[in-house]
């Protein structure tokens, strides 16, 4: 894969017949036994915390469903109404397996909007700096640096504890500490990519300039975001985690991952390990999943960003 | 030189101002304190006059500036709580903080270089391939779950370590430390391996990243044709050249090592200024939290600076004539 010095050509293909990129493109990713079981993992990860309302054995939010006389039981034991706890219950006698599938949504849903709106973010003022160079570039670099130059928790634990908990302020808190990787990215390559030929080709067609950055230019920028993007989920979903741990991030009435960990912290000690680790095994999976198919779409798609 | 450093200087500065700025509007924003320091039952009067002792009646900015100039005299106001001088309180935690972030950088040197050395000696042997999926793990894993996995192993299940606190601290010079005695090791030792964790995993790449490179250049193709041992061109040939990033690298991430601390010191209630950090939020004592992430900033800022300075000294290259520091 060495040889291959220009990415926007296509990758020689080991077939001689023609295929479809998305086809070649399934094709080199399948390649690799683990992308492929990372990405299985994920799949059923994903479909899990979708389908959490119908197939979670309880709504853990639902107060009339629980039981306090199972509180802290462990793994496989059955309710006092006959029904099996598969991954035992919390404090509360809420079924783990129902609010681990809940909180693995919350989970999910924190990390990937906030990756997308950062992204976004990102790619914007990527794209101005970019293009515009100048001050706006100056300016927007300039804070990137700033930004990048202290450590990501340290910016999120300062906004969080000036905002407080919640949805909304953690997703927010995400987005300002992940925007800069993107922009910097997004700014990088559109630099190179701006002198090739079919910018200027663009231009002596005299398209539009908002024409040529957003169907020419970043289309072109969008192979090493998809990795970035790809490994930042996981940073993020991680990063919620501890700072929910923390007591930072989400209100005890969102539980994600991290805070029902949180919450079974305190009984680790006493030997009720299932209250925190099941939720724990949980990111775990997530993270690693996560990680697997990135690890493969960089060499897919970036053979210069190998580590 | 001279000129570039006094550039650097004051962007750092800038830099400090705004972080300053960001932090005691940002921290001062959150609920009220009065509320949780006065007694419920107590009267307007009586809220206003602990307000005004407090000095939280007058406008945001005015509290700015008298901060920003206490500030630079070394105060930092007092803890709400604590009603002592909040920098008093994080000096006396900083030690246990610096302990374990000391450890923690020491045990990510001791077992990461080697393994990375190894890991870029055989980089497609079985080891080779073993430590770099750890090192990958150890990236991706969230240190609070890794400390969580590390308790319940040996504290609950082997009964080892002990799974809280610092243990008993003897004296050095006049500051208490815990890597003295049996009971302080038994108690630094996850910490240190959780806090180290993030730090080994860095350490490993780069170490076999700069081996790789350095097994095929000429000067190590020399010494061997020289006779030398392989022991001798790996421990003494490549690895002096291959330290100068690594050094880079350990000094950049002190910041974030303390910064993470806030995390391991969470899970392991070790009595550090993370601990206090954490704390000092819950119970809304502002001048703490401000306190510590302005000594936390000014460390971040402080660093960049002494490694961009150190850098232009080292390699003029980096020093740009004219343009400022962050052109490309």
């Amino acid at each position: 894969m060495r040889a291959l010095a220009d990415p926007t050509l296509p990758a020689p293909a080991p077939a001689p017949r023609e295929r479809s990129p998305w086809r070649r493109f399934a094709a080199e990713f399948a390649s690799s036994r683990l992308a492929l079981l990372g990405l299985a993992l994920l799949a059923v990860l994903v479909l899990a915390a979708v389908a959490a309302p119908w197939i979670a054995p309880q709504d853990p939010f639902d107060l009339a469903q629980l039981d306090v006389l199972d509180s802290q039981l462990p793994p496989g034991s059955h309710s006092t109404a006959g029904k099996p706890y598969w991954l035992g219950t919390d404090d509360q006698g809420r079924d783990m397996l129902s609010a681990i599938l809940y909180g693995l949504r919350i989970s999910l849903v924190v990390g990937v909007s906030s990756t997308v709106a950062a992204l976004a973010l990102g790619i914007a003022l990527g794209l101005a700096a970019a293009y515009l160079g100048g001050w706006v570039d100056a300016v927007i670099m300039r804070v990137a640096d700033i930004q990048l130059s202290f450590p990501a928790i340290l910016i999120a634990l300062i906004l969080l504890a000036a905002w407080g908990q919640g949805v909304g302020k953690i997703i927010l808190a995400l987005i300002t500490v992940q925007w800069a990787y993107y922009a910097r990215t997004v700014r990088s390559v559109a630099m190179v990519e701006r002198q090739k030929e079919y910018v200027e080709a663009a231009r002596v067609l005299a398209l539009s300039q908002p024409r040529i950055v957003l169907r020419h230019l970043l289309p072109n920028c969008l192979p090493p975001l998809i990795v970035v993007a790809t490994v930042q989920v996981a940073h993020a979903i991680s990063l919620e985690a501890t700072l929910s741990f923390l007591g930072l991030g989400l209100p005890i009435t969102q539980p994600s991952l991290g805070l029902l960990i949180a919450n079974g912290f305190q009984y680790l000690l006493s030997g009720k390990y299932w209250i925190s680790f099941y939720p724990g095994v949980a990111l775990l999976l997530t993270i690693m999943a996560i990680n697997l198919v990135a690890d493969q779409l960089r060499d897919i798609l970036n053979p210069r960003l190998k580590r | 030189m001279l000129a570039y450093a006094f550039r650097r200087l004051g962007q750092s500065l800038i830099v400090l101002a705004v972080m300053s700025l960001l932090v005691f509007v940002g921290v001062y924003a959150i609920g009220n304190p009065i509320e949780l320091l006065v007694n419920p039952e107590a009267d307007d009067a009586e809220r206003a006059r602990a307000a005004a002792a407090l000095g939280l009646d007058k406008p945001l900015w005015v509290q700015y500036a008298t901060f920003l100039v206490r500030a630079l005299h070394g105060d930092l106001g007092n803890s709400f709580v604590y009603n002592i001088p909040a920098i008093q309180l994080i000096l006396d935690r900083l030690p246990a903080t610096l302990e374990l972030a000391f450890a923690a950088t020491l045990v990510a040197i001791v077992v990461g270089i080697p393994l990375g050395l190894i890991a870029g000696l055989k980089p497609h042997s079985w080891v080779g391939r073993g430590i770099m999926a750890g090192s990958i793990l150890g990236f991706s894993l969230p240190t609070f779950w890794v400390g969580l996995v590390l308790i319940m192993v040996f504290s609950v299940q082997l009964g080892w370590l002990p799974p809280n606190g610092r243990g008993s601290t003897v004296a050095l010079l006049g500051v208490p430390v815990s890597f003295l005695t049996w009971d302080g090791l038994k108690h630094l030792a996850m910490p240190a391996l959780n806090l180290a964790l993030l730090r080994l995993a860095l350490m490993i790449r780069l170490t076999r990243a700069g081996t790789r490179e350095a097994v095929l250049q000429d000067y190590v193709k020399f010494a061997r044709a020289k006779g030398l041992p392989m022991r001798r061109v790996i421990g003494v040939h490549v690895l002096k050249n291959i330290m100068i990033p690594i050094v880079t690298v350990i000094g950049l991430e002190l910041g974030s090592v303390i910064a993470f601390a806030i995390v391991t010191e969470s899970i392991f209630a070790w009595p550090g200024t993370g601990k206090l950090l954490i704390d000092s939020i819950n119970q809304l004592d502002r001048p703490v939290v401000v306190a510590f992430l302005m000594v936390i900033v000014t460390m971040c800022v402080g660093i960049n600076f002494l490694v961009d300075v150190l850098y232009s000294l080292l390699d003029p290259r980096v020093r740009p004539g004219g343009a400022p520091a962050g052109a490309h």
